[in-house]
């Protein structure tokens, strides 16, 4: 679990410590060619645009956040100018996932 | 103070690499960042367990941040050039930190970690060795960090800078949505915060925004440059990269980040908060 404001791995399993009942998670992997994709960075944007948050992918190509009830948009970003937007809905005590290909 | 006093871009940087009298230093939100590449010639400053102090609850004090750069082989006159992940956010900081203790020769790679490595440049696993030196701190400069009790003593006064994402500001989140929900006691905002995001200053690439387009986020979100500022997020390191852009780029001279943050401010009691989007 981390602690303060250090960043969590991006892996595929949530973190044992994370009570799912009292989270909102979107989570996703990044993948070109069928392959993961690590070192993307996966922002997540709220219903008017507004960036809220960012990471990068971790090894198997993971990203995860944890927002609040709605309507997000994550924006994958990478080398070469890529950018690509993916809608998703965010709902507590449940996990929202994506596929997202670049 | 111009631009080009406080940043560097990574053409610069690359062209410098092997210059005498400047280090690179990573600072970054996921430590682990570094080990796993980094730009040729940088050490790394762990900001949780070398900026941090182990026990009490706040920096190193002046003698241990004396000790981490003598070690980092930092001197007093070296330029140190400042990068990290997530937009800077822990490299602006930790050069908000070397100002702090007095040290001036220091500048932000513009857009950190991420420009670099979306412009593709190399990064490598080499760690450098340098030798120790005998790095003397100043005293703490207070005129850039602000404290809890002004904080409540400037609402309503001084312009106050919530610099979090806005379902922090309006209480929906208690932390930054790429972490679990922890921290503070209560969720809100200062009364007469104004709500204006960090990630308004920068780029999508890190980078940061113009001068002329600093000047009108600020100025239309309410703020009054010629005002006093408090800028603060949840635990300061987003705060200093708005700190950064109102003194170190616009050149205001007043400005304060309160490092305390949310993570204090939401956890003291009888202090007055606000909830909702606000202004």
């Amino acid at each position: 679990m981390t602690q303060g404001c250090a960043a969590p791995e991006q892996t595929a399993h949530l973190p044992a410590t994370v009570d799912l009942n009292n989270e909102a998670v979107i989570q996703g992997t990044v993948t070109r060619d069928g392959a993961p994709v690590s070192s993307a960075y996966a922002r997540l944007l709220d219903s008017s645009g507004e960036f809220t948050a960012e990471v990068v992918t971790g090894e198997e190509g993971v990203f995860r956040f944890f927002a609040a009830d709605g309507d997000w948009t994550v924006r994958v970003l990478a080398a070469g100018g890529v950018s690509v937007d993916t809608g998703v809905t965010a709902k507590t005590g449940e996990v929202a996932g994506l596929e997202v290909t670049i | 103070m111009s631009r080009s006093d406080v940043l560097v871009d990574t053409d610069w940087v690359e062209a410098h690499l092997d210059d005498p009298g400047l280090v690179l230093v990573e600072v970054d939100e996921d430590v682990s960042a570094y080990d796993k590449g980094h730009i040729r010639g940088a050490v790394k400053i762990d900001w949780k367990t070398e900026l941090q102090d182990p026990v009490r609850r706040d920096f190193v004090d002046r003698t241990g941040f004396e000790q981490l750069l003598s070690s980092k082989g930092i001197a007093n006159d070296d330029l140190v050039i400042l990068y990290g992940g997530n937009n800077n956010w822990f490299a602006a900081y930790a050069y908000w930190y070397f100002k702090l203790y007095g040290h001036d020769r220091v500048k932000l790679l513009d857009g950190g970690r991420k420009k670099w490595e979306l412009d593709s440049r190399e990064l490598v696993t080499d760690v450098p060795t340098r030798p120790a030196t005998e790095y003397t701190a100043k005293d703490q400069d207070l005129s850039i960090r602000a404290f809890r009790d002004e904080v409540v003593d400037a609402i309503g006064k001084q312009n106050l800078i919530d610099v979090r994402s806005p379902d922090e500001f309006s209480g929906k989140l208690l932390a930054p949505a790429h972490l679990p929900q922890e921290q503070s006691q209560r969720a809100g905002h200062v009364p007469t915060a104004a709500s204006i995001p960090w990630s308004k200053a920068a780029n999508d690439d890190g980078t940061f925004k113009s001068d002329e387009e600093l000047r009108a986020l600020y100025t239309e979100a309410g703020v009054d440059l010629g005002k006093d500022t408090i800028a603060y997020c949840r635990i300061g390191e987003r705060s200093s990269h708005t700190w950064f852009a109102l003194r170190e780029l616009l050149g205001l001279e007043n400005v304060k980040n309160y490092d305390g943050s949310w993570t204090e401010y939401g956890s003291l009691v009888g202090v007055p908060i606000e909830l909702g989007a606000g202004k």
